[in-house]
């Protein structure tokens, strides 16, 4: 069941040409960059992170050059956006892993199976279907870990996890969008192809997934847009000494910093300990 | 001026949310960063902007030591113990950077152990003295202390 592809068992006991299917995806991706580009505009985000980044250049202490730029640009694509580094919150970062993994994995084999169809003798993609159904699963595990612990545990005000809102429409979609794919290629294969249950949650699949896809502007389906722009400026503040408004904090046993701010010494030693952790030392929890 | 959050920065942490003392730092339910539910009820204590590990709180300073326009940034480095300020006036020519001790131990290591010390004699008991009181004013070591008494004097205007 896993290595079979589901759209292909779909065009060929329902009257959908792939044709069809692929200008639903071409459809998707379409909204996708509309919806983003429309987003950008009105929350004015591309605007905010040049204000910011000309704000920023008058504290400069050094001109950042061309290959450090990119260097860092490297180091927040494997940092912030592969690994999601950002994240203080362990149990968020690995959530958050499997859902954006699973997310990836899905759409690009979503794509390599639709446009691989009409498959040809033999080959039917069964690596591609096993990523769509292990990304489907990844998507499940991640989200509903973070629906039913990580986001119920922020809303301490009473708000339980079946309370859904308008703000929840991107994690709904994309949880519903995974939940009826896997359970619609579950039932193509227990009950056919062609059966009620098969097709009724084809179409809540397909009725999450051009949700998702569509409401970007409501949703927060932008931030995976934002957030790597965000790291890179972050990066450069600090590469270019501007640090973003934020003071530096010596090494507190050189000469330097001993003569600059001499309270260190008399209340600190000339060779201040390792403090450990303060406040850090627990987790929040939110309450 | 009450707090704020650059939401580009917060990654909804939750550090904020535990310290804050007017419990008034929320997390967003849509977008999941922090924000201030209720901007009258904030103090500007600071105790948000200091405990966020990304820098993403915000405070605009008091007008008493930092003109409109300005912007006062702190980082709080609890494993080197110290606290450090930046404040930058609106016209970009001052540039200053305070730093200070925040504490001289390890955390958690000197914490004393009440629970250990002897219990109060029946004297102490009836004394008009609190607990501990005179070791700590230290009247049981030459009195009450005065400006005088330990040299200093007391200047007026506003220190330098």
């Amino acid at each position: 069941m896993i290595t079979t592809n589901p759209f292909e068992v779909l065009s060929a006991n329902l009257p959908l040409e792939p044709g069809v299917m692929q200008a639903y995806v071409v459809l998707m991706v379409l909204l996708v960059i509309g919806g983003t580009l429309l987003d950008v505009v009105h929350k004015k985000s591309a605007k905010y992170f040049f204000e910011k980044g000309q704000s920023l250049k008058k504290l400069a202490r050094r001109e950042v050059g061309g290959g450090e730029k990119v260097g860092i640009a490297v180091s927040t694509l494997t940092n912030e956006v592969l690994t999601s580094s950002e994240f203080e919150n362990r149990d968020r970062r690995i959530s958050h892993l499997f859902t954006m993994y699973g997310f990836i994995f899905f759409v690009v084999t979503t794509a390599i199976l639709i446009f691989g169809l009409p498959a040809a003798e033999g080959g039917s993609g069964g690596l591609s279907a096993l990523l769509w159904h292990a990304g489907a699963l990844s998507m499940c595990f991640g989200g509903y870990w973070f629906w039913f612990k990580i986001r119920a545990d922020v809303r301490s005000e009473g708000n339980e996890w079946y309370n859904v809102h308008q703000s929840d429409l991107f994690v709904v979609s994309l949880l519903l969008m995974a939940t009826f794919a896997l359970i619609w290629s579950i039932l193509q294969a227990v009950t056919g192809a062609t059966s009620m249950l098969s097709i009724l949650a084809f179409v809540v699949f397909i009725a999450a997934a051009t949700t998702l896809f569509s409401t970007i502007l409501w949703s927060k389906f932008a931030h995976m847009f934002f957030k790597p722009a965000a790291a890179f400026q972050k990066k450069i503040a600090v590469a270019d000494g501007s640090r973003d408004k934020l003071p530096e904090i010596p090494d507190l046993a050189s000469a330097e910093c001993k003569e600059r701010y001499p309270d260190i010494p008399e209340y600190m030693g000339d060779n201040p300990p390792y403090m450990g952790l303060g406040i850090k030392r627990e987790a929040p929890n939110h309450y | 001026m009450p707090t704020f959050v650059y939401m580009t920065r917060c990654d909804g942490c939750g550090q904020c949310v535990d310290i804050c003392p007017s419990d008034i730092m929320h997390i967003d339910p849509k977008v999941r960063r922090a924000y201030n539910i209720e901007p009258n009820m904030c103090w500007e204590c600071y105790s948000c902007v200091k405990a966020c590990p990304h820098n993403a709180i915000d405070v605009r300073g008091y007008a008493d030591f930092a003109p409109l326009g300005h912007s006062v940034r702190v980082r709080r480095d609890e494993e080197k113990g110290v606290v450090a300020w930046r404040i930058i006036f609106r016209n970009g020519e001052k540039d200053m950077n305070l730093l200070a001790p925040i504490t001289t131990k390890p955390w958690g290591k000197h914490i004393p152990q009440l629970a250990d010390a002897p219990p109060p004699s029946q004297e102490m008991r009836e004394s008009q003295y609190l607990y501990n009181e005179p070791k700590y004013i230290r009247f049981d070591d030459g009195g009450l202390h005065t400006l005088d008494a330990a040299g200093l004097t007391l200047k007026t205007g506003v220190y330098e």
